[in-house]
């Protein structure tokens, strides 16, 4: 049952012309709304994961809920489907769980709100917003458990209610929410923010609707889907081929010893139409890495990257779904079945990226990037202060940026648009913690002509006993290089103890007790390189020697000979080259490093940690009495 | 007698005001600039309007002086080679950054890889540490500093900075660190250290600005010497003072030791200039509209106050330094009109013609449509600028927009107004951002319009805001030199605090604002002010605890000895329901404290230009066809030279001068007040 849309004075939209300078004016009007709604999200939310990191993400929608600004595209479409229930002016909902808006947000950290915005009397337009909470319950703080086996242990489940009822704030519901989180002061400021936004973002429309009347605001947002969709279906035409062409990737455990788990798309086109096929993706998994991916979600990030080499200023919007089919099996890693556990989607909505980028750049190689910073990297870190006083942190890691076209990938950078790390002068001074080292991990940035970016080296001192969470991936199926370039290196933790004694640590662990003088060394993965390294300019690499971004080993990679002092040996590096241009296997579009079976022969030795098991498809009881 | 001179060096002239500072009589000069070496045209701009005034250099008793050196030296990237040391484990904070690249979902693909001010390769680390409590956790190790710092010796750097783990809340190991490199590398070396330079919490804000700072010192310190021996060569004996980003002065000597308050030194001589001109027109809440060749500046000035910021940002970088909150938006006259193939929008910008080619209309070989280019086709520029001295091609004009009106699909008046229309809607949200964003009823200012395009914009814009009288200033670069000549000396001391509320006291308050006082007035008595003319002010940038964004708050040192802790977070609570339209239980948290010691404002009288007869025909130079709502309608173009006070025109006209045009649009009244300010209002 579809949602019933109230209005005082309903009456439809009459299409006017709008004239190519007021389409520009509501086209950067609506922009400006967008940078409002951040704005006022981040100066006024409280937990460090939304106003430092920028965990959270805007969105604007024409009444249809079809969205004219934003980056994940509509969060409404599943909504607007199942809510069984009336909507009128005032009402401002609010929901949590994916498998109530067909995972337009993928997991029960991600609290979804949506105001819709009347003028005179008719519904205009849609704001809403998401961001991820601290906490939301559940079985660990954080509310990421890897180990849960269903959604139930991920924390409070919220179907879409009324946080306001015809603008009448219901306290009860924010209690009650409120209430499940170990955080509840920072749930309930970063709730409010995030519905501050959205009132900035009605205003605005307000105001667009008062200066140009509401049918000339719609019809430019017509317009502005109209436009997009025939950008589109030119670049479609161009750059996708009726030959399909395929990738295949892998996260690499699911944090219960199975894995990789594959992740398959094959791209081809039919006509006007793309058709985006994840047919051969591995099973869902028994813990919490499953990606309840939305189909629109995944349109729209395949058209911002199908822009973004073409026309990065355009304003993006839904107008082009209709040019798109996505399809993804049922039972899947990327669309598991209720109640399947969610909340670490992170690695498989990271990887998807990289999949992406392969498809796409199949075709025009020049453009295609290496594998990259595809996923975000958490540590959680809790327990008590002295004073007794309750501490959680949530932290997002990054990594190193691809090799691309354009040049080397930057180190330590994020691949999300908005993150930005914690300052650790303020990691120091707020949680019982000292940062001894925050640095690129030397070398791990694939060789190429353009190298990958290096991974980080952090290593956190604990002043406080308490409990960690690690949440990452890329440990086990190195991150591929392109054009002849290297893979980056994998990631590694460690723990070293007071005394000395140093446990390796999996990429995803719950719960792991540390004692105050503990060191956590955190180091995440580089990007991959692009590009023949034996063509790179080794006077460069000699300067990246001396700046400590590569080894002296490291520059063998290269085939530079150099010292310490990053001063190349021209007459050594000439003969490694040749040398290596001599032996070596021809060079590769895709180089995977040693593949999936070598991988797991060397696992143990190389990463202190058992090889990851096969995922295997399975008849589950429940689906065979469906069949039946 | 005794006379001050202001200098505003632009990129086109040089301009000067001299004031007799016991009647108040002034004089204007104009000189083209010289960007090779800018004082070579401030030295033969001060020969000239000392000759003018018929007194000596040795009259003038202060020298004031804004100045886009330190601006020139980051856009331009001629910087000095800085040397970087910093803790075990930091050696990558500068490439590392904040880790955030700018732009949409996959911006990550096109986005170019910064290098960093200070170079991995020239960047050391020293064993030593101390926490967040300032308390040392491992001393330092002399011998590593001192093979580290030889390390950056051999590679020949021209600037050390030296930025700690934690140093804001103790500077002993910085300190010590500085001690060596003085030792190994001599006093001339220039050294900055981040606690001094900007005692705040975040290692990455206080390194990048730190480092700024150092690269900006040796350029900014050969220029300030080298104007000074030219002064004292001439006879000039006063004293030097340039303008700060924040508006305020800083001595020569200051400025040679912290140049990056110097970054933004040119739009606040806009800024302090329009306050100028705003309080002797009787206003006190302006909107300013800074138009140049390439972008627009905006401003809000509330009560004869403009806001300020933390944050100074030029170009990519930005620092932690206060600067006047200036916006800018790349919407120019130079500003380039395109249509892209696949959306078939017309966007204005951020491209510019720059000064070469320039405009088509410049005769300089553009071909591409610019916003000067509109604005001449639609007559609201003369074909004649710079007082005949310079002639506009309106046929290529027209042609570069033809173009743009034929990829629209539409006729060429249309593509015009377009264009037109599109960089006005950019201003407008430009000075959005400043206004109603920020809680600012833009219905209760003016608008001032400045630079040389700023006027022909401001008429148009105040349309769309809604902020009325459209002022028109004295022109542009005397604006700024007066702006110059006008303001007051100003030193600011900073200081992390982070203790929330119940962690502190009143008396924990006023014992720590007290020595922040005493060491800002230090600065200015050691400018040569006495101490009777110093004025104080305080400042607490107050959070809800948790919040990473501050609302700074202005608060009285008085407060302090009772109930001021409970004032401020009331007036917080206040403050940031304006804001965002709510407030939160939780805890109130005073993040940073600020004070600013202020020399003494002076009070200059504005001598009244000569009483008209309020008939404006005496300064009608001619007729002139103007496009304006949907068609031509006749109109007059007038000097400005020629309009005494009181007289009254209506729209459409053009009005010019020198280097700027004024536009009045139809349904508008212009009036001329008893200074020279034209005044326009709905009729």
């Amino acid at each position: 049952m579809p949602a019933t849309i109230l209005e005082t004075k309903p009456r439809p939209f009459r299409r006017t012309p709008v004239d190519p300078v007021s389409l520009d004016i509501i086209e950067n009007a609506l922009r400006n709304a967008r940078v409002e709604m951040d704005a006022t999200l981040f100066r006024t939310a409280l937990s460090p994961g939304i106003r430092e990191q920028g965990d959270a993400f805007p969105m604007i929608a024409d009444p249809q809920g079809r969205m004219v600004v934003g980056q994940f595209g509509s969060f409404l479409q599943g909504f607007l489907k199942g809510y069984d229930g009336e909507i009128e002016e005032g009402d401002v909902i609010l929901l949590n769980d994916p498998y109530s808006c067909e995972g337009a947000i993928s997991h029960t950290s991600d609290q979804l709100v949506i105001m819709p915005i009347h003028h005179d009397g008719r519904l205009v337009a849609w704001g809403a917003m998401f961001g991820h909470m601290t906490d939301v319950g559940g079985k660990v703080p954080g509310s990421l458990p890897t180990d849960a086996s269903s959604i139930f242990e991920e924390g409070m489940r919220l179907p879409p209610v009324k946080l306001y009822r015809k603008g009448v704030l219901q306290e009860d519901i924010l209690k009650i929410a409120t209430h499940q989180s170990r955080m509840p002061e920072w749930y309930r400021a970063d709730l409010i923010a995030i519905v501050a936004a959205c009132r900035v973002a009605a205003r605005r429309l307000v105001e667009m609707c008062e200066r140009f009347g509401d049918d000339q605001v719609n019809s430019a947002m017509n317009d502005l889907l109209d436009r997009n969709r025939r950008a589109m279906q030119f670049l479609i035409g161009q750059a996708i081929g009726e030959e399909p062409v395929f990738f295949e990737d892998y996260i690499c455990d699911d944090g219960k010893g199975a894995g990789p788990f594959k992740i398959k798309c094959t791209m081809w086109r039919e006509g006007e139409r793309v058709i985006l096929d994840f047919d051969g993706t591995d099973p869902q998994s028994d813990s919490s890495i499953n990606f309840y991916l939305n189909e629109n979600m995944f349109k729209m990030f395949f058209g911002i990257y199908m822009i973004m080499v073409f026309d990065p200023q355009i304003l993006f919007n839904d107008g082009f779904y209709d040019l798109v089919d996505v399809r993804i099996p049922e039972g899947s890693l990327l669309k598991p079945k209720f109640p399947a556990a969610l909340s670490c989607r992170t690695h498989a909505l990271g990887r998807i990226f990289d999949v992406l980028g392969a498809l796409l750049g199949q075709k025009q190689p020049d453009f295609l990037c290496a594998a990259g910073f595809s996923s975000s990297p958490h540590l959680m870190y809790s327990g008590f202060h002295p004073d007794g006083e309750w501490f959680q942190l949530f932290q997002i890691g990054f990594g190193g940026i691809p090799g691309r076209f354009l040049g080397d990938g930057a180190d330590g950078h994020s691949l999300w648009p908005g993150f930005t790390n914690v300052p650790n002068e303020f990691l120091e001074r707020y949680f019982p913690m000292r940062i001894e080292k925050y640095e690129c991990a030397v070398d791990s940035g694939g060789a190429g002509l353009n190298r990958g970016g290096n991974g980080i080296n952090m290593v956190y001192h604990f002043l406080e006993n308490g409990t960690i969470s690690i949440h990452d991936d890329r440990w086990f199926v190195p991150p591929w290089g392109v054009n002849g370039g290297q893979p980056g290196a994998r990631s590694w933790k460690k723990l070293v103890k007071a005394d000395g004694q140093a446990i390796p640590l999996g990429s995803k662990m719950d719960r792991v007790t540390v004692e105050k003088g503990d060191e956590l060394h955190y180091v995440t993965w580089g990007g991959g390189g692009w590009g023949d390294a034996l063509e790179r300019d080794p006077a460069l690499v000699g300067l990246e020697v001396r700046g400590g971004l590569v080894s002296v080993a490291g520059a063998r990679d290269y085939g530079v000979v150099c010292d310490e002092d990053g001063v190349v040996d021209d007459v050594a590096t000439d003969d490694l080259r040749n040398k290596l241009r001599a032996s070596r296997d021809p060079l590769k579009v895709f180089e995977f490093g040693p593949g999936i079976e070598k991988l797991r022969e060397t696992c143990e030795a190389e990463t202190g940690l058992p090889a990851p098991i096969q995922p295997v498809w399975r008849g589950r009881i429940s689906d065979k009495i469906a069949a039946q | 007698m005794s006379y001050r001179l202001g200098v505003d060096v632009g990129g086109t002239f040089t301009d000067l005001l001299l004031f007799n500072e016991a009647n108040g009589q002034t004089w204007r000069g104009k000189t083209p600039s010289t960007p090779e070496d800018p004082s070579i045209a401030v030295v033969s701009g001060t020969k000239q309007i000392c000759e003018d005034a018929g007194i000596g250099a040795g009259d003038i008793s202060v020298f004031l002086h804004g100045t886009t050196v330190a601006t020139n030296a980051v856009l331009e990237g001629k910087g000095a080679v800085v040397g970087l040391i910093v803790t075990e484990g930091y050696r990558q904070v500068m490439q590392v950054a904040r880790s955030f690249v700018p732009g949409g979902l996959a911006a990550w693909i096109i986005w170019p890889k910064p290098t960093p001010m200070a170079l991995l390769e020239n960047t050391v680390e020293v064993f030593g540490r101390m926490d967040a409590q300032g308390q040392e956790v491992r001393p330092l190790d002399e011998a590593n500093i001192r093979t580290e710092l030889l390390k950056l010796k051999s590679r020949g750097v021209q600037a050390l900075t030296v930025c700690l783990m934690n140093s804001y809340l103790n500077g002993s190991h910085e300190k010590r660190v500085g001690e060596i490199a003085i030792e190994l590398f001599g006093q001339d070396m220039p050294i900055s250290l981040s606690h001094e330079i900007l005692p705040e919490m975040y290692e990455y804000e206080r390194t990048l600005t730190t480092v700024a700072n150092s690269a900006m010192r040796p350029v900014v310190g050969k220029y300030v010497r080298n104007l000074k021996a030219e002064l004292t060569r001439m006879g000039m004996n006063g004293q030097l003072s340039l303008l700060r980003s924040d508006g305020g002065l800083m001595s020569a000597q200051a400025a040679e030791l912290k140049p990056v308050n110097l970054l933004m030194s040119g739009p606040a001589g806009g800024v302090t200039g329009a306050i100028f001109v705003a309080k002797n027109a009787g206003f006190k809440n302006i909107l300013t509209l800074d138009v140049g060749g390439t972008s627009t500046d905006v401003a809000l000035i509330e009560h004869g106050e403009p806001r300020l910021q933390r944050t100074t940002e030029v170009a990519h970088l930005s620092v932690r330094a206060s600067s006047l909150d200036v916006r800018t938006v790349g919407a120019g006259g130079g500003s380039i009109a395109h249509v892209p193939e696949l959306t078939k929008a017309l966007r204005v910008g951020p491209q510019s013609a720059g000064a070469m080619p320039g405009p088509a209309c410049y005769g300089r070989g553009g071909t591409e449509a610019t916003v000067s280019d509109a604005n001449l086709v639609l007559g609201y520029l003369p074909e004649e600028l710079l007082g005949g001295r310079m002639k506009l091609d309106k046929a290529a004009a027209i042609a570069a927009v033809q173009k743009v009106a034929d990829a629209m699909g539409v006729d060429l008046m249309e593509a015009a107004r377009g264009i037109i229309d599109i960089v006005n809607e950019n201003m407008f949200g430009a000075l959005r951002m400043i206004s109603v964003q920020q809680g600012y009823d833009p219905r209760e200012f003016a608008l001032m319009g400045f630079g040389g395009a700023g006027s022909l914009h401001s008429n148009a814009v105040a349309k769309l805001m809604g902020s009325w009288p459209v002022i028109v200033p004295i022109s542009p670069g005397v604006l700024c030199a007066a702006g110059d000549a006008t303001t007051r000396s100003r030193a600011e001391t900073a200081r992390s605090f982070s203790k929330r509320k119940s962690q502190t006291t009143d008396s924990d308050v006023h014992a720590t604002l007290s020595e922040m006082a005493d060491q800002a007035k230090a600065t200015l008595i050691a400018d040569g002010i006495s101490e009777a003319d110093i004025s104080l002010k305080f400042e607490i940038d107050v959070r809800y605890y948790g919040q990473g964004f501050e609302v700074p708050m202005a608060v009285e040192l008085d407060d302090f000895v009772t109930g001021g802790v409970e004032k401020l977070a009331s007036a917080f609570d206040e403050e940031h329901r304006r804001l965002f339209t709510f407030n939160m239980e939780t805890e109130h948290e005073l993040v940073n404290l600020r004070c600013v010691a202020l020399g003494k404002a002076l009070e200059l009288p504005v001598a009244p230009i000569e009483q008209g007869t309020g008939d404006a025909s005496a300064a009608r130079l001619t007729d002139h066809k103007m496009w304006v709502e949907g068609g031509w309608q006749d109109g007059a173009i007038y000097d400005r030279a020629k309009l005494r006070a009181g007289d009254v025109l209506s729209g459409p006209a053009i009005i010019t001068e020198m280097d700027s045009t004024a536009l009045v649009l139809p349904g508008c009244v212009a009036k001329v007040d008893a200074l020279g300010n034209i005044l326009i209002n709905p009729a």
